[in-house]
């Protein structure tokens, strides 16, 4: 009989703390298939953030160094410079990177930092209880937009992978997401372009990866999972961003 | 051979000498010459050298290539040093290795960019938040920053915990001759901690988020006991013409170099006054502060802040002892004379009220 599905040698065999239905989860699996699939268990060195991507260390059977808020890439930028030859990468949610650590993921970014990026947006701070992220959508009901998010007192959501488009040390970047079957696909693909792009020394990878919340966004996992398509995906459209020659 | 340098320059070719092999800053004075001495130097030897986009970039950068093996260093003054406060928490609880240097300024605030010595309790209490420590060296002249810091990277390693080497802008934009002869690659300390890659072992992870509150008590502890070893062993100091003496200046780095100045024409008046020099600011000196006032009734504190050192010196002494002050904050510089009149002032006080 052939074995179809199993669990990636580099996740540990324990349980996810996710809630039911987060995305985190699902991307957690997919980099672990990834680093498998690409052979790279031996070299990963992760970077874990704060926020509720925060634990994966107990999940990644690989080397994971946890760091401050929101400056993961500062220090993946002091591990892949040291050890060029290891494939880095740093796991942020919305409110780490594109909060807190807007400055260390823009100059990383624009350095072309050998490293990627794996952007978990979920448009809320999770792991605190659901207030208002950068990517918090218009009229979005947050802990702390009660109103739903305002513009004109609470700023506009923050399309990350479009700000660093621009930049010329950026090399690929692409919004995925993991609220369907198809989609998922797509976010692995995703995955393995970066990895890619960091291997052949391209430039500043990331893949935002648009990932449902049900617990703070208040609904079920299915309804979060459609949310996505029929709200999120408005503010974020899906697909390549940025890709150069690799 | 010696060569006329800065103190700042003297820190990066001393360093660089002590295995240091990144280097990431931010510009700020009155240390911009060591980040730009670095600039030149870090590339001659293949190393990593970046001008990071903040302060607090630049220590995360140091963290991540200590938790890659690397002996990696930072630099800035006052402000950007606030800044770092984060970052060397966070070294501090991972148990990672590095060095930070302060060329303090005047503050608080963004103050001025003149000699102070005000950071003195934000480097001994830890300065940023949690139950911690950084060993603090202090240098007196151009010749001592190049001395201490292949015993900064050593400590680091040695006991995997941050160091400070705090100067102020005065030894760090000043030239003296300086020798680097004797200045090599201290110890190899084990690096079985640090992230590689996990091939042909078992995965590691660095963290120091720890839920479960008597796993952080443990830690803590752990971490305590360590303190407790490094004030045991790594105590440093200097005295000076101590043995005769009734009046003990303490003072550390420039003020030390300026007390001295003061202490050679108190001396020529016949005045018995002498001085212990902390080099380590933590662990600090503090028996040979408690021994000296078996004998010594006076104590004179002297320092460019308002009064910082002077509470160590104040718990050294567990009340005995009489301690006087003397302090220029805000990057006064004050001269020998000035110090030689208000040490003289006190001296004769105490002599009268020890009579009376
Ligand atoms: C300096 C600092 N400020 C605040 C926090 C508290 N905090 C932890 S996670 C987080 C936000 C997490 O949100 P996000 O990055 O979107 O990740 P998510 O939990 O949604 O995956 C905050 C504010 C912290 N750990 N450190
Ligand atoms: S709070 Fe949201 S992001 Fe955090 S684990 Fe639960 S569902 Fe996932
Ligand atoms: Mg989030």
């Amino acid at each position: 009989m052939k074995k179809v599905y199993s669990r990636p040698r580099s996740l540990k065999e324990t349980h996810f703390h996710y809630c039911p239905g987060c995305g985190h989860a699902i991307v957690n699996r997919l980099l672990a298939e990834v680093v498998d699939e690409m052979d790279l268990r031996d070299t990963a060195i992760c970077v874990a953030p704060a926020g509720c991507g925060m634990l994966v260390y107990n999940y990644f059977d690989i080397d994971t160094l946890e760091s401050a808020h929101g400056r993961g890439a500062a220090v993946a930028t002091g591990i892949k410079r040291v050890r060029p030859e290891n494939l880095v990468f740093s796991y942020q949610g919305d409110g780490d990177l594109a909060a807190i650590g807007t400055a260390e993921s823009f100059h990383a970014a624009n350095r072309g930092e050998l490293i990627t990026v794996i952007f978990v947006n979920n448009g809320v701070y999770g792991m605190t209880g659901g207030q208002m992220a950068p990517t918090t959508v218009i009229d979005q009901v947050t802990t702390t937009t009660p109103g739903g998010r305002a513009s004109d007192q609470a700023g506009h959501p923050v399309r990350m992978c479009e700000v660093l488009a621009v930049l010329d040390g950026t090399s690929y970047l692409e919004r995925v997401a993991v609220n369907k079957p198809a989609a998922i696909v797509a976010a692995k693909k995703a995955i393995i372009k970066a990895f890619q792009h960091q291997l052949n020394r391209t430039g500043f990878s990331m893949v935002e990866v648009l990932s449902p919340c049900p617990t703070n966004w208040k609904m079920g996992p299915i309804e979060a999972c459609k949310w996505i398509d029929d709200v999120m995906t408005k503010h974020f459209p899906l697909g390549v961003v940025k890709e150069v020659k690799c | 051979m010696k060569r006329l340098m800065s103190g700042n320059a003297a820190a990066g070719e001393a360093a660089v000498l002590a295995g240091c092999t990144c280097y990431f800053g931010y510009p700020i004075t009155p240390q911009n010459e060591l980040t730009e001495y670095m600039a030149k130097r870090i590339p001659e030897i293949g190393g990593v050298f970046i001008q990071s986009e903040s302060e607090i970039a630049a220590i995360n950068m140091v963290l991540g290539a200590s938790v890659a093996g690397a002996r990696a260093m930072t630099s800035s003054s006052g402000p950007g040093i606030s800044l770092k406060q984060e970052g060397i928490s966070y070294l501090a609880a991972d148990e990672l290795p590095a060095v930070i240097l302060n060329m303090v300024r005047g503050g608080p605030g963004m103050g001025n960019i003149s000699p102070a010595q005000s950071d003195y309790l934000q480097a001994t209490r830890g300065g940023g938040h949690g139950d911690y420590r950084t060993i603090v060296l202090a240098p007196s002249s151009v010749q001592e920053i190049a001395d201490l810091m292949p015993l900064a990277f050593d400590l680091a390693e040695k006991y995997r915990n941050p160091v400070v080497v705090l100067g102020d802008g005065m030894l760090g934009q000043m030239m003296e001759p300086v020798s680097f002869d004797h200045i090599t690659r201290g110890e190899t300390y084990p690096k079985d901690y640090i992230l590689t890659g996990a091939k042909g072992r078992a995965s590691r992870m660095v963290r120091s988020l720890l839920f479960d509150v008597k796993e952080e008590e443990e830690h803590n502890w752990k971490l305590s006991r360590k303190y407790q070893r490094i004030e045991q062993n790594e105590v440093r100091y200097e005295t000076y013409l101590i043995e005769d003496a009734k009046m003990v200046v303490v003072a550390y780095g420039t003020s030390a170099r300026i007390a001295k100045g003061a202490i050679a024409r108190l001396r020529q008046e016949n005045l018995k006054v002498g001085m212990i020099r902390p080099v380590t600011l933590w662990p600090f000196p503090a028996k040979i502060i408690q021994e000296a006032a078996k004998q010594i009734p006076d104590f004179f504190v002297f320092e460019m802040s308002a009064g910082q050192l002077i509470e160590d010196v104040r718990l050294a002494l567990e009340g005995k002892g009489h301690v006087h002050f003397y302090g220029r904050p805000g990057g006064i510089i004050p001269t020998p004379v000035e110090l030689y009149r208000i040490i003289s002032r006190h001296y004769y006080q105490a002599e009268r009220s020890r009579k009376s």
